[in-house]
């Protein structure tokens, strides 16, 4: 059911001449969930779009599914579910409508259609909302419609254009582990465009980082926070510090800091937040460096106080190069 | 964009259709500069046609300016602050006031022009004066000044600037010359265009209105196009687009330059 | 108070020219037709003839204008090329043209110089004259008609959401589909009013059947010949009265209906 998507260089240049994507070369593995991370206009929803067929890549660029090519494949032939930033819904439609679409102008008989259409309200616990018209639903029920219009013509492919991001925060984190529970049942390959990193983390099998066009990291998501392989990615991916010791620079995330009060340690605390689950302290270095740090609540750490910081054992740079001491 | 056969399609159709569109208006203007029609082109052109019309009827273009000029005026006195009275007040009073002014709009000229001469055909020397058609104008074309302001007024936030100039002590015709009109120019040029085109063009009203002492513009062509060799019809007819279009072209600038505005805002 | 009396100062201008010049008029109007007036329009067959003829004609211009300006709306709003702007603003021209003008163009196209039978006499056929007949009249309100129509289906088809397309692309839909299932229904508030001017402003238009000296009766040409020439003044009266009704009753339906589907 599921299949394997492949680019081979493709890149995408605007009619303006603006360079959209820089040739990519990419495989997805059949079932795959991959999620395409990236600040706006890094071209992730422009390479969605070519996987998609809604875009053609420049010349010389291939799309492949399954190894063949469907490069000159309009997005009608390709066989992939699609749901769309703010849904997309078709207004002169219902619910029910909405969701047979697909399956209707492939030309599915009546009936099969009807079944079809009652499993995914069923499946998207719509079946009360199915003669609502469009404008009569709430944003998280518009959502399951969407999703459920999208696969029920039992499409080979899934593409989500961060389907999410017109939703409050907690209705986002309910429909999040709904989009991933019907991922893991699918089994179906599913490219998902976000720019929210939680969002990522809880979805990707991997995750795609990209930047300016370019893809800046692939990898799971305990790679890309261990190991990121640009500052960029460091930054975009959890809270990170950049810190330069006398061997280079160092990304630091601030919950593998540990603070112990030290008169003589190298940090002062310039700062106390607490957020709740964690204190935010923000220590500065003689040299000026400033760090973040989240630990543990603890009263006794006050503004103003001297502190040796380590991390995961080791003290960092506590011994001042002794002609700065 | 990939041009597919689609594109070429609705392409040809497009051309077709503005082909019909504009082609006629090409060869009537060709015709009015052309010095014998039946031998087309190659006969020279000349200017004696467009000399002829304006000696029989250059009073028709000029009281058709006259009247346009005049109805500018009385559109802008009328309908100026009817728009701004219609803007500030939500009320359902105002909705059917509304409703009522734009009604000359939907109503065919030629409804309009009998029941005026039933009205008032028979009070004093009003049915031979160019008065007459003056006031069927204004009637008419008074809602398309108002709808024009009225637009504008609605889009910008008339409300805080009325009270933000409140707030700075200023009185109500200070409010209205200092901040509403110098902020409505815009509705305010695009609807006075858009009368003055109206006026000139019109001819359903005016055809019943008229009496051989007031002809317009178009009352006289309608005159040539019976009476008249193709020649100097269309010379006539040239005379008009040399009026309307400058105005036409006018009018979608200062249009086409309010959007722009308002989509930056 | 001072605020509403300043109000009502404003706004009694237009209101009294309103009164005065219009609603005054239109009462005039549609007391002169008397009952003998109203009672001819039924019996007379030719009144009714001139009615249905009246009525056909705009119908046909509406759908023939709607067909046109969709596809062109469609296709304009959607395409970029070098001199889409010129094409644009030569096409808005006749907006601002009068129906005379108007008929008189017909005659430079289909009329017996026109340019339809210059070039069918060159390719060796005769000359197709067809200015005065149904058709020419039709061609004349189809043309004035067109720019109106082109403008606000344009801006509709400028506002439809390019995701819907896509969505229904996405859904395995043909061209075809999209048109019917996405383009169209969102379309269809301005089709109709846009479609319900194109209708009044047929039924009630003049000028060019006067140009035409057109031998098909709609009825403001009926009004006009009643008025002038037999001095009838109780029908004329009568009948644009209830012209002036008709119109008007089409655009406000027109308006409500597509004020409601917009909201």
């Amino acid at each position: 059911m599921s299949i394997a998507i492949s680019l081979r260089a493709c890149g995408k240049t605007w009619a303006g001449g603006a360079r959209g994507l820089l040739p990519i070369d990419m495989d997805i593995t059949a079932g795959e969930t991959l999620v395409l991370l990236g600040p706006s206009g890094c071209g992730k929803t422009t390479l969605l779009r070519l996987i998609a067929g809604l875009e053609m890549p420049d010349a010389g660029g291939q799309v492949l599914f399954d190894g063949k090519d469907v490069t000159r494949l309009p997005i009608e032939r390709r066989n992939v579910g699609m749901v769309f930033q703010s849904y997309a819904l078709f207004p002169n439609m219902d619910v029910t409508g909405n969701i047979g679409y697909g399956l209707r102008v492939r030309g599915t008989p009546k009936n099969e259609v009807q079944k079809r259409v009652a499993e995914m309200l069923e499946m998207m616990q719509l079946t009360e909302f199915r003669h609502r018209s469009i404008d009569a639903l709430s944003g998280g029920q518009r959502q399951r419609v969407a999703l459920a219009r999208a696969i029920a013509p039992r499409p080979q492919v899934l593409l989500l254009d961060e389907p999410l991001s017109a939703l409050d925060a907690r209705l986002r984190d309910q429909l999040r582990q709904e989009i991933d529970t019907l991922l893991r049942v699918l089994g179906i390959t599913a490219i998902y465009v976000t720019h929210d990193q939680s969002e990522a983390m809880a979805l990707g099998d991997r995750i795609c980082v990209m930047e300016a066009g370019r893809i800046a990291q692939i990898g799971s998501g305990r790679d890309l926070y261990h190991h990121p392989a640009s500052t960029f990615v460091a930054d975009f991916i959890g809270d990170a510090n950049r810190y330069v010791t006398q061997t280079g620079e160092v990304i630091l995330r601030p919950e593998e800091l540990s603070l112990r009060p030290n008169p003589n340690g190298a940090f002062m605390i310039t700062r106390v937040t607490f957020l709740g689950p964690v204190l935010r302290i923000m220590v500065r270095h003689r040299d000026g460096q400033e760090l973040r740090a989240d630990v543990p609540d603890d009263v006794t750490l006050q503004p103003g106080m001297r502190v040796e910081v380590t991390v995961g054992g080791a003290a960092l740079m506590n011994t001042d190069p002794p002609d700065l001491d | 964009m990939r041009r597919g056969i689609g594109f070429w399609t609705g392409l040809c159709f497009t051309l077709l259709i503005s082909a019909f569109l504009i082609l006629p208006i090409f060869a009537s203007v060709i015709a009015g500069v052309t010095a014998n029609q039946f031998v087309g082109i190659s006969s020279g052109f000349t200017t004696r046609w467009i000399l002829d019309v304006w000696t029989n009827y250059g009073g028709t273009v000029l009281l058709s300016l006259q009247i346009a000029f005049a109805t500018l005026a009385i559109t802008l006195l009328l309908g100026v602050p009817a728009a701004y009275v219609l803007a500030r007040h939500a009320g359902v009073t105002a909705r059917l006031i509304e409703e009522a002014l734009v009604m000359p709009i939907a109503v065919p000229g030629l409804a309009t022009a009998l029941g005026l001469i039933l009205a008032y055909g028979a009070v004093g020397g009003l049915r031979s004066s160019w008065y007459f058609i003056l006031v069927g104008h204004v009637v008419f074309c008074l809602p398309f000044m108002m709808r024009a302001v009225l637009a504008v007024l609605l889009a910008i936030d008339l409300h805080r600037l009325e009270e933000a100039a409140r707030a700075c002590g200023a009185t109500w015709a200070q409010r209205f010359f200092g901040v509403v009109l110098p902020n409505i120019r815009g509705g305010i040029l695009a609807g006075s265009l858009m009368v003055v085109t109206l006026s000139l063009g019109e001819f359903n009203m005016t055809l019943l209105l008229h009496t051989p002492f007031t002809r317009t513009l178009p009352v006289g062509l309608a005159d040539a196009y019976t009476a008249l060799r193709t020649e100097m019809a269309s010379a006539y007819t040239l005379i008009f687009f040399a009026l309307i279009v400058p105005l036409l072209s006018a009018m979608q600038w200062v249009v086409g330059r309010m959007d722009q505005q308002g989509g930056r805002r | 108070m001072h605020d509403r009396l300043r109000a009502g100062l404003l706004i009694a201008p237009a209101l009294a020219v309103f009164l005065a010049f219009f609603l005054i008029p239109l009462g005039y109007l549609a007391v002169a037709g008397g009952a003998g007036g109203y009672s001819a329009i039924l019996t007379e067959p030719r009144f009714l003839r001139s009615l249905i003829s009246t009525l056909l004609v705009a119908a046909a211009t509406t759908v023939i204008t709607l067909f046109i300006a969709t596809i062109m709306g469609l296709f304009l709003a959607r395409v970029r090329f070098r001199g889409r702007s010129t094409l644009l603003a030569l096409l808005t021209l006749p907006l601002a043209f009068p129906g005379v003008v108007v008929g008189y163009l017909v005659i430079m196209l289909a009329g017996r110089q026109g340019l339809v039978a210059e070039v069918s006499l060159a390719l060796g056929g005769d000359r197709i004259v067809f200015a005065y007949s149904l058709a020419g009249l039709l061609l004349g309100y189809v043309y004035f008609s067109i720019p109106r129509t082109l403008l606000t289906l344009m801006a509709a088809a400028e506002k439809l959401d390019p995701r819907l397309e896509e969505a229904a692309r996405s859904l395995g839909a043909s061209p075809f589909g999209v048109l019917r299932d996405v383009l169209l229904p969102g379309m269809a508030p301005a089709m109709a009013a846009a479609g319900a001017i194109c209708f009044a402003t047929a039924t009630g238009a003049f000028g060019t059947a006067f140009a035409l000296a057109s031998r098909i009766d709609v009825l403001p040409m009926v009004i006009y010949t009643e008025f002038t020439l037999q001095a009838n003044l109780a029908v004329a009266a009568a009948l644009s009265f209830l012209l002036g009704i008709a119109t008007w009753a089409v655009l406000a339906l027109a308006r409500g209906a597509s004020g409601g589907a917009a909201a």
